[in-house]
């Protein structure tokens, strides 16, 4: 209203305040989807970390009932909390037992291909990435009913490591690509056995692929929950546990749970991170 | 499988075909193959199996289209799927283009880490997070009941609550391929479009969308397969009006007990998945060695 009584008295300079505001007009609306967008990513978490120091009962920061950190002695205290821990880090190190080798092993084989059968069998090992994770249990709980293994810990280790062994592939095989070949006919030139190049030179090359690989495998293992629900027979890893814990009472132990996860998960990924970038750094001089 | 015995070895060499014959046989194919057997065969005690009604049928695929409420569900679960998709494509684009083409070297480093950092923790704990804020006492109804936009609190569990949750989960899923893709455009040629005198809508609709198409289908081709085989969010924050299909299988499973029945439709789940990643990458023109990176 004031806009246009102004814009009457003095056109000119109303008109190009209004000019200016139109032309930052896109920066605004730009800069509000920015703050909204970050707002969605992190708000959830932050309600989710304050609510473990609430004395409520229920997790919650609404309302603030008094600060406090029983709730990390409560989770400290939480023998099947412990319990789900340790078996979802056995299973995770069951999962790379299987997964490191055997994706090496399909980054190899895929090398060794050409053209078209090449194609196929990337289409075959990248096909479990492409699936829905329900689907990877129910085939992998059906397939072994029939030799009489029922869900569990070993179930849940081979239907993870079905998917997880084309992570390796995919990471082993992107280095695998900028290898050259020319060092191994070297190699075998000056009289090394076959055995002796691939442990002297490509598995040295590979290893900071092979470290990665380990890393997300290990990751890929402790997060999953769809693939594990239908295998795990009647063992709870640690994402059941959580999942179980909302439908039967869920407390601010779990945030606490939650929070402890977040902190290692946060330290692990800059790690990574700022080792992936440091290797990137070496590898390209 | 010549080359590999050369290179490696005869002993080296058959350890690895071994490997690769473990894992694709043993885990891929044969779980599938048997999960389509299951799928194609009725439901029988133990008494019956050999009997006469052990015979292949479709019945386990039928009832999925005979039954109204699994039906329902089920074409629910794929648009509420490809809704999600859009979404995410809709909320995640733009941050993909000023990150690819007009944030400086040291804010990509900085929003990354940012973005990734709630990428690595794991879904449980996510929608774990959108479940307390939620809440229908939780601290969105406090702060928009305090702020007098709502005049009672609402129950966000169900659709929205489903759809705020996967649209979360899978949000890098989406915004790292588009961002790759655009990154590859050369920005000179935007500059070009805006010199003769293209607006930015022009822009977008005619060289930056067409350019990032393979990282665009990329991420659709991953939020939609995320989202219709996701089972937590719909578990945690949907109501009993908002049932996705995964719940469904999962009944026939551990409640039902129809073990043949809940395999027809995980297998119907999968070819849905299998068709939308087929169609969407032969739309987009879009090789599979592009879509795994």
């Amino acid at each position: 209203m004031t806009m246009t009584l102004e814009g009457a008295a003095k056109p000119p300079r109303s008109n190009t305040a209004f000019a200016s505001i139109l032309a930052a007009l896109p920066r605004i609306i730009f800069a509000v989807y920015m703050a909204l967008f970050f707002l969605y990513l992190f708000l959830p978490l932050v309600v989710m970390g304050l609510a473990t120091f609430n004395a409520s009962k229920f997790p919650t920061v609404t309302p603030w009932l008094g600060t406090t950190l029983d709730w990390f002695a409560a989770l400290w205290a939480d023998q099947a909390m412990w319990k789900a821990l340790r078996l979802s880090i056995f299973i995770g190190l069951g999962v790379i037992a299987i997964s490191l080798p055997i994706g090496t092993a399909a980054a190899l084989f895929l090398n060794s291909l050409q053209d078209r059968s090449r194609s196929f069998f990337y289409a075959l090992m990248v096909s479990p990435l492409l699936t829905p994770g329900v689907a990877i249990g129910i085939a992998t709980l059906v397939l072994w009913r029939q030799a009489g293994v029922g869900g569990g810990t070993l179930l849940i280790v081979l239907a993870q490591a079905s998917f997880i062994t084309a992570y390796v592939m995919l990471m082993v095989a992107a280095r695998l690509q900028r290898f050259d070949r020319t060092l191994e006919d070297a190699a075998i030139g000056l009289g090394a056995s076959r055995l002796m190049v691939f442990r002297r030179i490509l598995l040295p090359y590979l290893k900071p692929s092979l470290l990665a690989a380990t890393f997300i495998a290990f990751l890929q293992s402790f997060e999953n929950y769809n693939t594990t629900l239908f295998v795990r027979g009647t063992e709870t890893p640690l994402t059941v546990y959580i999942a179980t814990k909302v439908r039967t009472g869920l407390t601010p132990a779990v945030n606490a749970l939650g929070l402890v996860l977040i902190a290692l998960t946060v330290i692990a990924a800059v790690a990574f991170e700022l080792s992936r970038r440091s290797s990137q750094r070496t590898a390209k001089p | 499988m010549h080359s590999l015995v050369k290179r490696f070895g005869p002993g080296l060499g058959s350890l690895i075909l071994l490997g690769v014959a473990v894992w694709l046989v043993g885990m891929v194919l044969a779980p599938n193959l048997m999960m389509l057997d299951f799928s194609l065969r009725p439901n029988l005690t133990p008494a019956q199996i050999g009997g006469p009604d052990d015979h292949y049928t479709l019945v386990n695929f039928s009832a999925l289209f005979a039954d109204p409420v699994h039906r329902a569900i089920f074409f629910k679960t794929i648009w509420a799927s490809a809704l999600v998709m859009l979404t995410t494509l809709v909320v995640t684009y733009p941050m993909a283009f000023w990150l690819a083409k007009v944030a400086t070297h040291r804010a990509v480093a900085w929003v990354t880490v940012a973005l990734i950092i709630p990428f690595w923790i794991n879904e449980v704990l996510r929608t774990l997070a959108w479940y307390i804020l939620l809440a229908f006492n939780g601290p969105l109804n406090v702060v928009l009941v305090g702020l007098g936009i709502l005049d009672t609190p609402m129950r966000w569990f169900g659709d929205a609550g489903v759809l705020a949750g996967m649209v979360y989960a899978y949000i890098l899923f989406m915004l790292f391929p588009v961002y790759n893709s655009i990154s590859t455009l050369d920005s000179a040629q935007i500059e070009a479009a805006r010199n003769l005198g293209a607006s930015t809508i022009q822009i977008h609709r005619r060289i930056v969308i067409p350019h990032a198409k393979a990282g665009i289908a990329t991420g659709c081709v991953f939020t939609f397969m995320l989202a219709a085989g996701s089972y937590v969010a719909p578990a945690l924050l949907g109501a009993p009006g908002s049932r996705w299909f995964t719940e469904v299988i999962y009944n026939w499973f551990f409640e039902g007990g129809n073990w043949n029945r809940g395999a027809a439709y995980a297998l119907v789940l999968l070819t849905l998945c299998m068709v939308v990643v087929m169609a969407t990458l032969r739309i987009f023109k879009v090789n599979l060695a592009d879509v795994a990176k």
